[in-house]
């Protein structure tokens, strides 16, 4: 028998279904996993200390006969973006270090009403801005496929995690590729669920209009189960959609069996795909052959234009910020959280929360704070902030134009695989390029996802497949992403992770 | 091109309440200026003919009942803050006019 | 502070033509808060409604109440506004200690009512139409004590504390376009006006309208446009002038304040500034500048309000008589002259005069009792006079004089007991033994003993003088400790003396 380390959720919710396997031995197992490598790998900034007491206590319930939901049991790492009640609250920024909130995201909300044990909380970039959570105030998190690498970011600690078998599943969150972009670059599985489709409440925000948060794992079929967990309507989040939401586990599971490619339409989008260059050969090499592996399996695969995404960087990087400035003025010593007295001088209330806020901000949050303020400032709104918002209406026009012609649109993830730590953390505007695959999908709205796909053989590190769908059609999503992770993995003869150099030992 | 100087740099600064060293200053300039050269271009595109979109999937007239739900206890409430005193947040003197 | 140099008032009206502008802040009367389930309620212990959104917590979220939507909806149309077929909320952002998320949800280029009138009535009988711009929804803020320092007021505090239990409580804010042509009324404009308004949210029941309470909240704007100029003045705002009398005195001083200064040949600042109830003066506050750039934006956390037309006429429906057809209907029901009306308008007793009409008084001795003895009673106490007593108890001690069971003078000894809980008037006419004496053994006992001791007075009425029996029914009703009534104790001493 593999360790419990590494089998998916859906295997550990069926021997802990079955009696085989208690909750606590698997997040015994999680947690001696954690103290063997996280040190190195750095996917988590704190560790439950009730995780075996929650565990007990739903063995308890099993024991007892109760009725338990599917993922009863199983543990869960938890980003730290999103507010919980018994562990601090950072979103990886000093300004909230130690902030314990007085309550539950609705998402943690619903994990522990379904009986999942959270572990702990994960590593991010502060506040999520940043593409490789080398921006986290408490020091950056590792890939552990290569240490001196990044495991991508914003939700780099929450990718870590699961690629490092220290949870097999986990909670991210996506405002412009956060769990996206960090997937591809660990060889795990991370969707941006439609958004409106799960709750914000709770979750420490970034961009109002593009955040959303989702799942991370290691096979389509258990993000699939999480995202039942966390999603459907919350009236305490205003853009909650009131979907009726099919099940995104059966979707996999349907997609599981291989049949769901036969006459897909499958959409390769021009401006994505690295036709322009910018794109490493690797991923690219590897892209073209997973096209290449899905028209062979029946699919029908057709080029689609969407020239306006040549602006979805530049209209990201106004809202983005933007909304940011806003959302983060909050942070401002009164309530929660930091307070630092000017060095000189009176100490006003309005002088202490400056002097909090430059000591309590990294350097890519003044950063984009102030060009937020800038890009809302009286006379620079309609061209900025404004423009933006048009550049977003074109960008989903280009979308539904798309998806006229395809069922899902495919492009690589991201456009290279993992970077060196430190070699983008200076160069803020080409640590921004790195998400030009993923941010269209949130300036539209639209659900999309990233699977592994194969190792770029200059570097042999993961390279990751994005898939989009429809605004509300995230089942598709799960369908094909199960039905294209099937077709690889028995392309391979293994699933990607086993190949990762660092667990190598551990997945023996 | 830009026209990001560190003045402006530092207006926007004490509007967004950050307290920057000068060095922090200097840097954010050159940074800024370089980040609005390459998002400005959004306007090129973005013509009068073009409705603005704020959400990316559109509702309207989401409300809540007038119905009291529970509010957090005092102590949560309070349990953050920096300085309290009673069941009160405590701040240091105001020097500003009130708005 | 140097004290201000005034111009007299006749004279800055000769010089100047005042324009004015209003902001009124309306809280509205809802359960809860504008975006979160907290309970909207007043003198609890600080911080006790307060939930992560209130509070500004990382990850709260809005969610809008519909009850205050559609209060708004009700105020903007009461007010002839146009209602919105679609609108949104905005961020106003600036940083201060007792605005949690240092950014209020507001209302910008998008308010849900616009382009209404209110006309109003000044005591001289003269009408002025007020534009009303823009009525739009908002919260408030929190609530901030300072600490320290000899004033307790923010200048000289050591530091200050907040309770955000008022944080997130929905008003709607009413703006007016400029006010021309009010002239030598346009202090008594002021308060017409703001009382107008407050009448209006009262008619409507979505407000608590008590401006004491700072349900309601006014900003005074005034300039002054010297005669024959068609360019407006710099104006100053006057921020939270808090009652009808102090919007009136505001004006008025704001009014003689700017003569001074530009008869003296000076400028007018353009700046808040604040109201001094204890002086009666206004003083500088903030100065307007390039630098209040409040980066407003659509708030994203929440979709916009698209009002059905349906709904919007549902609510008009809904609507109650404008407060000045009332009155005027009041009026000419009850025949009082403008003066009697007036005394009750000005006492903010029409509520209760109309409840005790309709309770079964008649009008005149309604407006005799709330005006008089009740007006007295809560002037004394510093209260409302309707938290005094009921109109349904008014009118029942005004029955009980009709029939002849009290006297005027026994029904105050009454109303006391009523004012003190000792319960209904015919409850404390029987507690107390209040009853008018009409067992006619007593009186008679009584008149005889008083006519024995003043044989003249006696004389004199046999002698047909019948006006010299006030000397003894004096006499009688001091026997009889005042209950007794006097009209019969009348007839009896003429027929005692044989009349
Ligand atoms: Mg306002
Ligand atoms: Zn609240």
């Amino acid at each position: 028998m593999p360790e419990l380390i590494h089998l998916s959720a859906a295997e550990l919710a069926a021997k802990l279904a079955s009696g085989e396997v208690t909750s606590v031995e698997a997040t015994q197992a999680h947690l001696d996993r954690i103290a063997a490598v996280d040190g190195d790998v750095h996917a988590f900034l704190h560790v439950s200390d009730t995780a075996l007491d929650t565990a007990a206590a739903i063995d308890a319930r099993r024991a007892a006969g109760e009725e338990l939901g599917p993922l009863a049991g199983v543990p869960v790492a938890i980003k730290d973006v999103l507010a919980t009640k018994d562990m601090p609250s950072t979103s990886g920024s000093k300004i909230l270090e130690g902030w314990l909130p007085p309550y539950d995201a609705t998402v943690v909300a619903r994990l522990r009403a379904a009986d999942l044990v959270p572990l702990g909380k994960t590593n991010m970039d502060e506040f999520a801005m940043g593409s490789s959570t080398e921006h986290s105030a408490f020091g950056p998190s590792h890939n552990p496929w290569d240490l001196t690498r990044t495991p991508g970011g914003s939700g780099g600690g929450s990718a870590a995690a699961v690629s490092a078998f220290e949870a097999p599943l986990a909670l991210g969150s996506d405002t412009g590729g956060s769990i996206r972009q960090p997937a591809a670059v660990t060889g795990s599985v991370g969707v941006k669920p439609t958004y409106g489709g799960v709750s914000r409440y709770g979750a420490i925000a970034l961009a109002s209009s593009l955040d959303q948060v989702g799942p991370v794992s290691r096979t389509v079929l258990d993000a699939g189960l999480l995202h039942d967990v966390i999603s459907g309507h919350d009236p305490l989040d205003s853009t909650s959609l009131t979907d009726e939401w099919p099940s995104m586990a059966d979707a996999a599971r349907r997609g599981g069996t291989g049949e769901a490619l036969t006459g897909l339409r499958v959409g390769v989008v021009r401006e994505l795909s690295g036709e322009n260059g910018g794109f490493q050969a690797g991923v690219k090499q590897r892209f073209d052959e997973t096209v290449a592996a899905l028209t062979a399996a029946g699919a029908e695969v057709v080029e689609v234009e969407a020239p306006s995404f040549e602006y979805a960087v530049a209209a990201y990087y106004l809202i983005l910020p933007a909304e940011a400035s806003s959302n983060l003025a909050r942070m401002d010593s009164v309530r929660f959280g930091l307070r630092v007295r000017p060095d000189s001088g009176p100490a006003t209330v309005e002088r202490v929360m400056s002097a909090t806020r430059d000591a309590g901000f990294g350097a890519e949050v003044k950063r984009r704070i102030i060009l937020g303020t800038y890009a809302l400032s009286a006379g620079y709104y309609d061209a900025y902030y404004g423009s933006a918002q048009k550049v977003r209406t074109l960008i989903q026009q280009d979308f539904a134009q798309a998806f006229d012609k395809a069922d899902v649109l495919i492009s690589p993830a991201a456009p290279t695989t993992a970077f060196e730590l430190g070699s983008l953390v200076d160069d803020p505007l080409a640590m921004y390029l790195n998400d030009v695959t993923t941010i269209p999908a949130n300036l539209a709205g639209i659900p999309g996802m990233s699977i592994p796909m194969g190792l770029a053989p200059e570097d042999g590190l993961p390279t990751g497949l994005q898939l989009l769908a429809p605004a509300h059609a995230d089942a598709r999503l799960y369908e094909v992403g199960a039905a294209i992770e099937t077709m690889l993995t028995d392309a391979w003869g293994h699933d990607l992770l086993s190949q990762a150099p660092l667990l190598k030992e551990a997945v023996k | 091109m830009s026209e990001i100087s560190t003045d402006l740099v530092r207006h926007l600064a004490s509007l967004a309440r950050i307290d920057l060293s000068e060095g922090e200053l200097q840097s954010l300039t050159g940074e800024l200026a370089q980040i609005v050269d390459s998002i400005a271009k959004v306007s090129e595109v973005a013509t009068p003919d073009v409705p603005a979109t704020s959400h990316p999937i559109p509702l309207r007239n989401v409300f809540r009942p007038d119905e009291v739900r529970p509010s957090l206890t005092v102590e949560q409430a309070l349990s953050g803050a920096p300085e309290r005193e009673g069941d009160r947040f405590k701040v240091s003197a105001i020097l500003d006019e009130e708005q | 502070m140097a004290k201000d140099k005034l111009l007299d008032f006749d004279k800055a009206i000769e010089l100047y033509e005042p324009v004015l502008g209003f902001e009124v802040h309306v809280e509205l009367n809802t359960k809860t808060k504008m975006f979160c389930g907290c309970a909207n309620a007043f003198g609890q212990g600080a911080n006790t409604n307060t939930c992560p959104t209130c509070l500004g917590l990382p990850g709260g979220l809005p969610q809008v109440n519909e009850k205050a939507i559609e209060s708004s909806i009700r105020l903007g149309l009461a007010l002839g506004c146009e209602i919105a077929e679609n609108c949104r909320f905005a961020r106003k952002q600036y940083f201060y200690p007792d605005l949690a998320k240092n950014f209020q949800t507001s209302q910008y280029d998008e308010p849900i009512a616009f382009d209404g009138e209110l006309t109003l009535e000044l005591a001289s009988g003269r009408e002025i139409t007020v534009q009303i711009e823009r009525a739009h929804m908002e919260e408030d803020a929190g609530k901030l004590t300072h600490v320290g320092g000899a004033t307790g007021r923010i200048q000289g505090a050591e530091y200050s504390l907040v309770d955000f239990n008022r944080g997130g409580v929905p008003l709607v804010e009413i703006v007016t376009k400029i006010i021309e042509g009010a002239e030598a009324d346009a202090p008594e404009v002021g308060r017409a006006y703001v009382g107008a308004i407050r009448d209006i949210v009262r008619a409507l029941g979505v407000s608590n309208a008590r401006m004491e309470e700072g349900n309601i909240r006014c900003d005074a704007n005034v300039s002054l446009r010297p005669r024959g100029s068609t360019v407006l003045g710099t104006r100053t705002e006057t921020k939270n002038v808090n009652s009808l009398r102090s919007v009136e005195r505001a004006v008025r001083y704001e009014i003689q304040r700017q003569a001074a200064i530009l008869e003296a040949g000076g400028t007018i600042t353009q700046e808040t500034r604040h109201w001094h109830e204890d002086t009666g003066t206004t003083s500088a506050g903030r100065p307007k500048s390039d630098a209040d750039d409040y980066r407003y934006f659509p708030e994203p956390d929440l979709v916009p309000v698209a009002p059905s037309r349906e709904w919007v006429e549902e609510l008009r429906a809904t609507l109650p008589e404008p407060p000045m057809a009332r009155r005027k209907r009041l009026r000419e029901a009850w025949g009082f002259t403008a003066l009697e009306f007036q005394d009750v308008v000005n006492g903010e007793l029409l509520d209760a005069v109309e409840a005790t009409v309709a309770a079964g008084a008649s009008p005149a001795d309604a407006r005799k009792w709330w005006t008089g003895e009740l007006t007295r009673i809560a002037n004394a106490r510093g209260v409302a006079a309707d938290t005094l007593v009921t109109p349904q108890q008014v009118a029942e001690l005004s029955g009980l004089i009709a029939s002849g069971e009290l006297t005027d003078r026994l029904a105050r000894q009454v109303l006391e007991g009523v004012i003190a809980g000792e319960g209904s008037p015919a409850e404390v006419v029987e507690k107390r033994g209040l009853k008018v004496v009409s067992d006619d053994g007593a009186l008679i006992a009584a008149i005889d003993e008083a006519l024995a001791a003043q044989p003249d007075v006696l004389a004199k009425i046999q002698d047909g003088k019948v006006q010299a029996a006030g000397a003894v029914i004096g006499a009688v009703m001091k026997a009889m400790k005042g209950q007794a009534d006097a009209a019969r104790v009348r007839e009896l001493i003429l027929e005692r003396a044989g009349q």
